[in-house]
C-alpha cells in the first residue's frame, strides 16, 4: 500500500461520513439534472458523496508521496525573490504542478465554468489535507477561493473570462487587502481607485503589504473608490490581471510558512473591473471573502495540527526514558491525548461551519433565482446566514488557536530535539503561527463574534442539539452540557449589560466558552455512534468543564477592576 | 502536427512488497499475498505519451493483454489521461511466452492500425525478460529505441530520443512510425486526474457489470447499466482471439517455443529479525553490513 493522507486519517472519513449535505447537494445540483450534461456530476447524492471520496483519495496520494516528502526542502529553500519576480521553490513547484494535473483547481466553480462544483465542507477537508503535508503550498492552492468570490459576485462576461482558467489552473490568484496603515481596520484603506474616463476603465495606484502570491496572475483588490471619504462605505472591491503597471517590490524574510511567498506590491494606474457594487467592497465582498478564507486557515491549522500530532505520537512511542517509551508515562499519555481530542474537535467544528455555509450559499443562489420551490426559503437563509456569521469567525479563532497549542505540545514531547532543525516539528511550530494573525488575528474574529454571541445567535441550535435523545449511557454527559450551556447563556446576559470596554476586555471568555459549547454538543453527538467516540466525548467534555465554568465566573464578575488597573500598571516605567 | 500514441501495458504481481507469505514452505506462489499493480516502467511510458500528446496533440490507445482483472489498469490509465483502452482477453491467450505475447501484440496494433508511436516499459517486473517491446517492434518490421529515458524532440516524421545506460547515455535520431521502450528513471507518471477518476470510475467490462448493479441501485439491470455506459463511452474494449486476424497457432501457450525446463524455488526460512537503531550510526552500519553481503554494491 502506498501513502494516502485521506485513506490513513480515520477521523477524516468519519467525518465525510457523518457529512449530511443532501438539502445543499440537491440545490447545488439542481435535483441532480447535471449528471446529464457533465459527465462528472453525480447521479444521486450516494453517487456524490462516492465522488468526494474518490477525489480526496487522489489528493491524499498527492499530499502524502509528492508534497510531503520534500516539505523540510520547500521550507528550507523558500520562495525567491530575484529580478522583481517570485519564484517558488522546486519542491513548491512540483507541489503546484502535482495539483494541477490532478484537476483539483478551481475544484469549487460550478460544472459550467469546468470547475467540478464542490460544496465548501469538502473543499474545507482538502485544505486539510494539503496543509498537512506542507502548509506554504497550501496558501497558493486556498486562494483558489477568490475565484468563487468572482463566481458568486462579478458580472457574466466577466465570469465567463476569467473563470474557465481558473478551473484549468492556468492562473491563479491573490487577494489583496492589506496596506501599512491598514491591517485589522481594514476600513482605513488609501490604494486609490479613479474611473479614467477617457480609457473608460477603472484604474487603481497604491501600496499594498504582506500580500501571499502577489506574484499572481489575477488579483481581488480593495481600494477606496469615493475620493475624500475616509471608512469602509468609501471602499470598492476590484478585479485585475497582472501586468507591467504591477510591481513587485520585496518580498518579507519570515518565520513560517516560507514556500508561500509574502509580497509587497505596487499598483501604478492600473486597469481594473469593479466587482459587484459600488462602495460595498468591504462591508460585503470582502467579508464574504475573508469568510471562505477564514474556515480555510482553521482547516490549515487542523491539518499543521494532524502532522504535529503524528510526529509526537512516533517519537513518544520510539523514545525511551526511564525503561520506556515515554508515550507509557501518564503525563505524556496525556499530553497525546488531548492533543488528539482537540484536533477531532476542530474538525468537527469546521464541518458544522462548513455546512451552515454550504446552506447559506445554496439558499442564496435560490434567492438570486427567484426559486420559489422551498416555501420557508427566507427563514432559511436567515437561519443560515446567522449562524455561518456567529459559527465562521468562532472556528477560525478556536482552530487557529487549537493548532498553535498543539504544535506547541508537540515540541514538548520532542524534548530537546523537537528545538532543532533536523526535526519537522521545529517547522510545524513556526509554520502553524501565522494561522491566528492572518485572516484577521484571533482578536478580530473574537470582535467579529462577540455581537451575535452576545445577540444570542447561537441559542436555537444548541436548543435543536439538546432536545435529541442521547440514551441513557450518555445521559449524564448530557446533564452536564446542559448545565454548562445554562451558564453560557447566563454570561452572555450578564456580558451584554456591562459597558463596551469591559465586553471587549472580557470577549475573548465569551468567545471559548462558545467554542467550547458548541464542539461538547457537536462531540456528544458523535458519540452515538461509537465507543471510541464516546471516550472522546467524555474526554473533551471533562477537561473543558471545569474550563468553562471558571470563565463563566470570571465574566459573571466583571467589573472595571482589571481594566482600571492596566492604567496604573502599565503606566510604570520599565 | 498531431501523434497518436499506443502504450503497451502489463498487470504484473507487485514483486516489490514481496512478503514471507508470498512463498509457501512447498515453494508454491501465494499470489493473494502479492497485490496486483501496473507494471512500474509502463507508467514511466504512458508519462511519457502523455507528454508527447501534451506538446503535439494526438490520441492515446493503451493496450494491455492478460486475465479479466487486468482491466484495473486500464481503468488506472483512463484515470491518468488514456483517452482509449483495449483489453486483450482470452483462454487462448493464456501461457504465452515472450513470442506468443508479441505475437498477439502485434495483431491487436495491426487492428488499431493509426499510429505514430509505440510506447512499452522496458520490462516487467514479474518476468525481466525485456524482450515483449523489440518483439513487437521486429514483427510490425518498425525502427525501435530501447531504454528511452526521455524525447527531446519530434519534428515531421522524425523523433529524437535520449537513451540511458549504466554508463552513460546516447541520443538518437529515428523514423516514424516507430517502438519506444521506456526505463524507470524516465519522468515519474503524474498523479491521477480527480476529474478523470470520477467521470471514469463505472468503466468497466462487461464481467464486471453484475458487482455494479449491486453497488449502484439506480442501475436495476445489467441491461440499463450497459446502456448508460454505452452513452458515456465508459465500456472497455475486450478484444478475443476472434476479433483478431490471427493465426490461432502461434497464441498461447501452443504459440510459446519456451519450456520452462527446471524451477528452483527459494524458501525463505530464516526467521530471526535484527533490529536497527533510527540513528545515523545505525544505518550506516545496516548499509555497511549489506555491502560486505554483497547485497548492495
Ligand atoms: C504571512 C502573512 C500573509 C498575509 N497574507 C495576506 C494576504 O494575502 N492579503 C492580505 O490582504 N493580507 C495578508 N496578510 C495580512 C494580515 O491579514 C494582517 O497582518 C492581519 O490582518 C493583521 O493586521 P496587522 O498586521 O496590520 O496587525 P494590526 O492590525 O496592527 O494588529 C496588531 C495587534 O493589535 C490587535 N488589534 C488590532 N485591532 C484590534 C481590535 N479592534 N480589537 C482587538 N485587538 C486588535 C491585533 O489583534 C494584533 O494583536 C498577511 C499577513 C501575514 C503575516
Amino acid at each position: 500500500m502506498t501513502e494516502n493522507f485521506f485513506l490513513d486519517n480515520q477521523d477524516l472519513q468519519f467525518r465525510l461520513k457523518q457529512l449530511d449535505l443532501r438539502d445543499v447537494l440537491e440545490i447545488k445540483e439542481q435535483g441532480y439534472a447535471y449528471a446529464q450534461e457533465y459527465g462528472t456530476a453525480p447521479r444521486n447524492y450516494a453517487d456524490a458523496m462516492d465522488n468526494y471520496h474518490l477525489l480526496l483519495e487522489v489528493l491524499g496520494d498527492i499530499c502524502a508521496n509528492i508534497i510531503a516528502p520534500r516539505a523540510a526542502e520547500a521550507d528550507e529553500e523558500g520562495a525567491q525573490f530575484i529580478d522583481g519576480e517570485v519564484e517558488y521553490a522546486a519542491a513548491t513547484q512540483e507541489a503546484i504542478l502535482a495539483l494541477k494535473q490532478a484537476d483539483l483547481f478551481g475544484a469549487m466553480l460550478p460544472w459550467k465554468y469546468g470547475g467540478l462544483n464542490l460544496p465548501e465542507t469538502i473543499y474545507q477537508m482538502m485544505i486539510d489535507i494539503v496543509s498537512r503535508a506542507e502548509s506554504g503550498v497550501m496558501t497558493v492552492f486556498g486562494l483558489q477561493e477568490i475565484a468563487s468570490t468572482i463566481n458568486e459576485h462579478a458580472d457574466d462576461e466577466t465570469k465567463d473570462y476569467f473563470l474557465p482558467r481558473f478551473a484549468r489552473g492556468e492562473v491563479n490568484g491573490a487577494m489583496v487587502l492589506t496596506e501599512p496603515d491598514a491591517g485589522s481596520d481594514l476600513g482605513s484603506v488609501q490604494t486609490r481607485a479613479f474611473f479614467d474616463e477617457e480609457a473608460g476603465t477603472w484604474r487603481l495606484n497604491g501600496v499594498k503589504r504582506f500580500i501571499t502570491n502577489g506574484n499572481a496572475d489575477v488579483h481581488l483588490i480593495l481600494a477606496r473608490s469615493e475620493a475624500g471619504s475616509r471608512d469602509a462605505r468609501g471602499l470598492s472591491l476590484f478585479l485585475l490581471e497582472r501586468d507591467e503597471t504591477v510591481r513587485i517590490r520585496r518580498i518579507e524574510s519570515k518565520l513560517g510558512i516560507h514556500a508561500s511567498p509574502t509580497c509587497e506590491v505596487q499598483y501604478d494606474n492600473t486597469p481594473a473591473i469593479m466587482i459587484g457594487k459600488q462602495r460595498f467592497g468591504l462591508i460585503r465582498y470582502s467579508m464574504a471573502l475573508m469568510n471562505g478564507a477564514r474556515l480555510a486557515v482553521g482547516a490549515q491549522a487542523i491539518g499543521i495540527a494532524e502532522a504535529a500530532y503524528r510526529e509526537a505520537y512516533s517519537y513518544a512511542h520510539q523514545r525511551i526514558q526511564f525503561n520506556q517509551p515515554i508515550a507509557k508515562l501518564p503525563a505524556v499519555s496525556r499530553m497525546l491525548l488531548s492533543m488528539r481530542a482537540e484536533i477531532e474537535a476542530s474538525r468537527a467544528l469546521v464541518c458544522e461551519t462548513g455546512i451552515w455555509v454550504d446552506r447559506l450559499k445554496a439558499y442564496e443562489h435560490l434567492q438570486s433565482q427567484r426559486d420559489k420551490s422551498i416555501p420557508d426559503l427566507r427563514q432559511k437563509l436567515k437561519e443560515a446566514s446567522n449562524l455561518a456569521d456567529v459559527l465562521t469567525p468562532l472556528t477560525k479563532y478556536y482552530a487557529s488557536e487549537m493548532g498553535n497549542r498543539v504544535c506547541y505540545v508537540a515540541m514538548q514531547i520532542h524534548g530537546g530535539v523537537g528545538y532543532m532543525n533536523e526535526f519537522n516539528i521545529e517547522r510545524l511550530c513556526r509554520d502553524v503561527r501565522v494561522t491566528n494573525i492572518y485572516e484577521g488575528t484571533s482578536q478580530l474574529q473574537i470582535v467579529a463574534a462577540i455581537g451575535k454571541l452576545l445577540g444570542h445567535a447561537l441559542d436555537d441550535l444548541l436548543d435543536k442539539w439538546a432536545a435529541v435523545d442521547y440514551g441513557s449511557a450518555l445521559d449524564s454527559l448530557k446533564k452536564q452540557l446542559a448545565e454548562t450551556t445554562m451558564l453560557f447563556k447566563k454570561a452572555t446576559d450578564a456580558l451584554k449589560e456591562k459597558e463596551s470596554d469591559i465586553i471587549d476586555f472580557y470577549a475573548a471568555d465569551l468567545a471559548d466558552i462558545a467554542s467550547f459549547v458548541v464542539i461538547s454538543w457537536l462531540l456528544l453527538q458523535d458519540a452515538l455512534v461509537s465507543q471510541r467516540r464516546a471516550d472522546i466525548a467524555r474526554v473533551y467534555i471533562g477537561e473543558h468543564v471545569s474550563k468553562i465554568n471558571a470563565l463563566g465566573t470570571s465574566i459573571m464578575k466583571a467589573d472595571k477592576t482589571a481594566l482600571l488597573a492596566r492604567e496604573t500598571i502599565l503606566a510604570e516605567q520599565f | 502536427m498531431t501523434y497518436n500514441s499506443i502504450v503497451l501495458v502489463k498487470q504484473v504481481p507487485d514483486t516489490r512488497t514481496v512478503t514471507g507469505d508470498v512463498m509457501s514452505k512447498k515453494g508454491t506462489m501465494n499470489r493473494s499475498a502479492m497485490p496486483a499493480i501496473f507494471n512500474p516502467e509502463d507508467l514511466n511510458a504512458l508519462e511519457m505519451a502523455l507528454q508527447v500528446r501534451e506538446r503535439y496533440g494526438g490520441q492515446i490507445t493503451v493496450l494491455t493483454m492478460g486475465p479479466l482483472k487486468a482491466a484495473d489498469i486500464l481503468r488506472d490509465a483512463l484515470f491518468h489521461g488514456a483517452d482509449n483502452v483495449i483489453l486483450l482477453s482470452d483462454r487462448k491467450f493464456a501461457g504465452a511466452d515472450t513470442q506468443a505475447t508479441a505475437y498477439t501484440l502485434k495483431s491487436a496494433i495491426q487492428k488499431i492500425g493509426d499510429f505514430d508511436l509505440i510506447f512499452c516499459g522496458r520490462q516487467a517486473i514479474d518476468g525481466d525478460t525485456a524482450q515483449v517491446g523489440p518483439q513487437v517492434a521486429e514483427k510490425l518490421n518498425l525502427p525501435q529505441i530501447t531504454y528511452t529515458e526521455s524525447i527531446a524532440s519530434m519534428d515531421g516524421d522524425e523523433i529524437i530520443a535520449k537513451r540511458a545506460f549504466d554508463l552513460g547515455s546516447e541520443i538518437v535520431k529515428c523514423k516514424l512510425p516507430c517502438l519506444l521502450t521506456v526505463v524507470g528513471s524516465a519522468d515519474r507518471i503524474r498523479p491521477a486526474s480527480a476529474r478523470k477518476r470520477i467521470e471514469n470510475k463505472l468503466a468497466a467490462i462487461p464481467s464486471e457489470y453484475p458487482a455494479i448493479v449491486e453497488k449502484w441501485a439506480e442501475f436495476e439491470t445489467e441491461t440499463a447499466l450497459a446502456a448508460y455506459l454505452t452513452e458515456r463511452n465508459l465500456e472497455i474494449t475486450v478484444w478475443t482471439a476472434a476479433d483478431l486476424d490471427v493465426n490461432e497457432d502461434q497464441l498461447g501457450l501452443s504459440g510459446s517455443p519456451t519450456q520452462v525446463y527446471k524451477v528452483n524455488y527459494v524458501v525463505l526460512e530464516s526467521t530471526e529479525s535484527k533490529e536497527v537503531p533510527p540513528t545515523k550510526e545505525g544505518i550506516r552500519e545496516l548499509i555497511q553490513e549489506l555491502i560486505q553481503e554483497y547485497i548492495v554494491g
